[in-house]
């Protein structure tokens, strides 16, 4: 039995020849810096002539070219009738089977370099979670968009019981080949970003990273620096320098140094934000194709990945804190595959409202109507959280008073409780939920609102949860499961959560998990 | 508030079923948990009693007084507050008194089923259910406590729920 599931032979296919010069690369850039670490360890092998170290370079490229080579050999996949296989590994043999059925998405990702030669890596995500889902790098683009078509034709003919599991594969390859180039015409587009959105939101992105990197790679690299970053006196030294030409320059040129360096402090913050928004998204392009949405972007890392409709779990409608102001919203697919770390799915970073609604109708989602009746949990929970809350205040008012003054005492204790007071009476205010026939939603968050909405149908389990202050004060948590996610009702009182639960458990209930809408 | 309106109370559902207790001799198995919360208690009066001539047997006394407590009442309470109802369609598990958790899951959306039996369990002629559904929140729904023969004949049942759907 355990042929049926192996590589017939001979049928078995290589990822692409070119992608051995891209692995090739790869394995070299990751063992630069070891092997530059190696040759400034030893100074007598340095010492014993360049001809030694040109020699032990070209071993080691030898050496990585070689099990690249090695491992192109033996790494066959193969597309079967009911699944996708894979088989590698030089020494130890790994056999990997998908069977198309448990396939989420396949998502095609075009890192730079092998984009400049035409290969996409191709990612068949199961939702079995990041590390191991299988992955073919590098094939050409259109290898990559022949197995997604592939699989998506697969996927729908396969549980048809005449699908014959001794038929010929090349055959059916070529009948499901014919199916690349009919959906492409359908595709409708439902949302792109052009430089200008693109520069909004990298604005909004504003990150002071590039000076934690910085900082790092200070601390990293200090023993190549002139002088001691960490000996004090060396920047004593250069302040007092500064400091004599700084008074003889007086008061205004200082307010104008000051100035500058929190100009180009902050410069480099929305550079940061632009060049890292530019680089991700640019070119962001979100389709509506015949079974699903497909979304593009990125500068040099391009990907490509494509979402069936069902798989949409839920869809949240997120914001910042500035971005707010200024109408903008974003908005993301739960889903229980992966997108490059994150478990949900960006597909509008940066959008009106209005924008948005299109494509939650698009996902088989309806936004809240006017009509939408709101419930507002009651305010129990905040005021239990913010007087918790008080104690940690308090203490360090009492702390500050006996070590400081009672002044600085006063200042923290009310500082802190007005802050505290104002923080949940908002977040209170803030939260709110809704159920109609088909979907519930939930609205909630201090200073960045968010909106998930989940079809109630797709919902896995439902948990009403209390502490002692909830026993005591009467109020519980509604926890969904949710496939991907999790959707969370704070602080109902219990018999609303009962009566939540129950309506929407009876709705899930009715739908078996099989027959969740396709 | 307006936690009145709507279709949550709308809904006709509020009134759940009762409850099924789990087999007694789960009692036991919270008898053991208790005593794993013992054993550094006792160890801690031992030591103080040889540390402080003065309090001698004090401590252990204590600590054996509260004991008994804890290895006889507490386990009763606990097992009161546990409990399960087998729906038509779907599982509803009780538990906990301070802190309180109440899940339902809807057979349609189990994906697998485990049932396992630790050593203790065996010898008292119980098992644990755990139900596996596709949610990231309560990935796993344990149903610990229950008679063996009960436990395979309520997986036999939400297999063929399963089973049904999947026809």
């Amino acid at each position: 039995m355990s042929e049926e599931r192996g590589i017939p032979e001979g049928a078995g296919q290589r990822t692409h020849p070119l992608g051995l010069i891209v692995r090739a690369i790869e394995d070299m850039r990751q063992a630069i810096l070891p092997i530059v670490a190696a040759f400034f360890g030893s100074r007598a092998f340095v010492d014993r002539g360049p001809a030694l170290v040109v020699g032990a370079a070209v071993v080691i490229i030898a050496f990585n070219v070689g099990t690249a080579w090695l491992g192109w050999i033996r790494r066959e996949y193969f597309v079967g009738a009911e699944d996708i296989r894979l088989e590698s590994g030089i020494f130890s043999r790994e056999a990997r089977s998908v069977p198309f059925e448990r396939i989420q998405d396949v998502s095609l990702e075009e890192k730079f370099l092998p984009r400049l030669l035409g290969l996409a890596t191709v990612r068949f995500e199961t939702g079995a979670g990041g590390k191991d889902e299988m992955a073919l790098s590098y094939v050409t683009l259109q290898e990559g968009a022949r197995l997604r078509e592939l699989v998506r034709a697969r996927r729908d003919e396969g549980a048809l019981p005449n699908a014959d599991p001794e038929g010929d594969p090349t055959g059916n390859m070529a009948q499901s080949a014919d199916a690349v180039e009919r959906p492409a015409a359908q595709d409708r587009l439902l949302f792109s970003m052009g430089p200008l959105r693109l520069l909004t939101l990298g604005v909004f992105e504003f990150s002071l990273i590039a000076f934690a990197l910085l900082f790092g790679l200070a601390q990293q690299l200090e023993f190549m620096l002139p002088f001691d970053l960490w000996e004090p006196d060396n920047w004593r030294g250069l302040a007092e320098n500064q400091q004599e030409m700084l008074s003889g320059w007086g008061p205004f040129a200082q307010v104008l140094l000051v100035a500058l360096a929190l100009g180009s402090l902050s410069l480099a913050g929305f550079a940061t934000g632009i060049i890292r928004i530019f680089a991700r998204d640019w070119g962001f392009r979100l389709d509506r194709t015949a079974k699903g949405f497909r979304r593009r972007r990125g500068l040099l890392t391009r990907t490509d990945v494509v979402m069936p409709i069902h798989r949409v779990q839920a869809v949240q409608i997120r914001t910042g804190m500035i971005r707010r102001l200024f109408g903008w919203y974003s908005l993301r697919f739960v889903s229980l595959a992966q997108d490059t770390r994150s478990a949900s799915h960006d597909v509008a970073p940066l959008a009106r409202l209005a924008e948005l609604d299109p494509i939650i109708r698009e996902a088989g989602q309806t936004p809240p109507s006017d009509a939408l009746k709101w419930h507002f949990p009651s305010p129990k929970h905040w005021i239990m959280r913010g007087s918790l809350l008080m104690v940690p205040i308090l203490a360090l008012a009492i702390g500050a008073w006996l070590e400081f003054d009672l002044w600085l005492g006063a200042a923290i204790g009310l500082i802190g409780s007005g802050l505290n007071l104002i923080g949940n009476a908002i977040a209170w205010r803030r939260t709110r939920w809704a159920c109609d026939d088909r979907q519930i939603y939930l609205r909630e968050g201090l200073l960045t609102p968010e909106l998930s909405i989940a079809a109630r149908i797709k919902l896995q389990s439902a948990e009403i949860t209390q502490g002692p202050f909830g026993r005591m004060l009467n109020y519980a948590d509604l926890h969904f499961g949710l496939a991907g996610g999790k959707m969370s009702i704070h602080g109902i009182d219990r018999r609303s959560a009962m009566a939540l639960r129950g309506a929407v458990m009876e709705s899930a209930a009715k739908v078996g998990f099989s027959d969740l809408p396709h | 508030m307006d936690q009145d309106g709507g279709t949550a109370a709308a809904a006709p559902a509020i009134a759940e079923p009762a409850l099924t207790r789990l087999d007694p001799n789960y009692i036991w198995i919270l008898r053991a948990h208790s005593l794993v919360v013992l054993v550094p208690l006792l160890a801690g009066a031992v030591f103080l009693g040889e540390t402080l001539e003065a309090l001698r047997w004090l401590p252990l006394l204590l600590v054996l007084i509260v004991g008994a407590i804890v290895l006889w009442r507490v386990p009763l309470r606990r097992f009161s507050h546990r409990g399960y109802n087998m729906g038509a369609d779907r599982l509803r598990i009780v538990k906990g008194f301070l802190f309180y958790s109440d899940t339902v899951v809807p057979f349609g959306r189990v994906q697998h089923i485990d049932l396992t039996r630790g050593p203790l369990e065996r010898f008292l002629g119980l098992a644990t259910l755990i139900l596996h559904t596709a949610g990231t929140h309560n990935a796993s729904i344990t149903l610990p406590g229950l008679a063996q023969e009960d436990a395979e004949a309520m997986r036999e049942t939400i297999r063929q729920h399963i089973k049904r759907e999947m026809m």
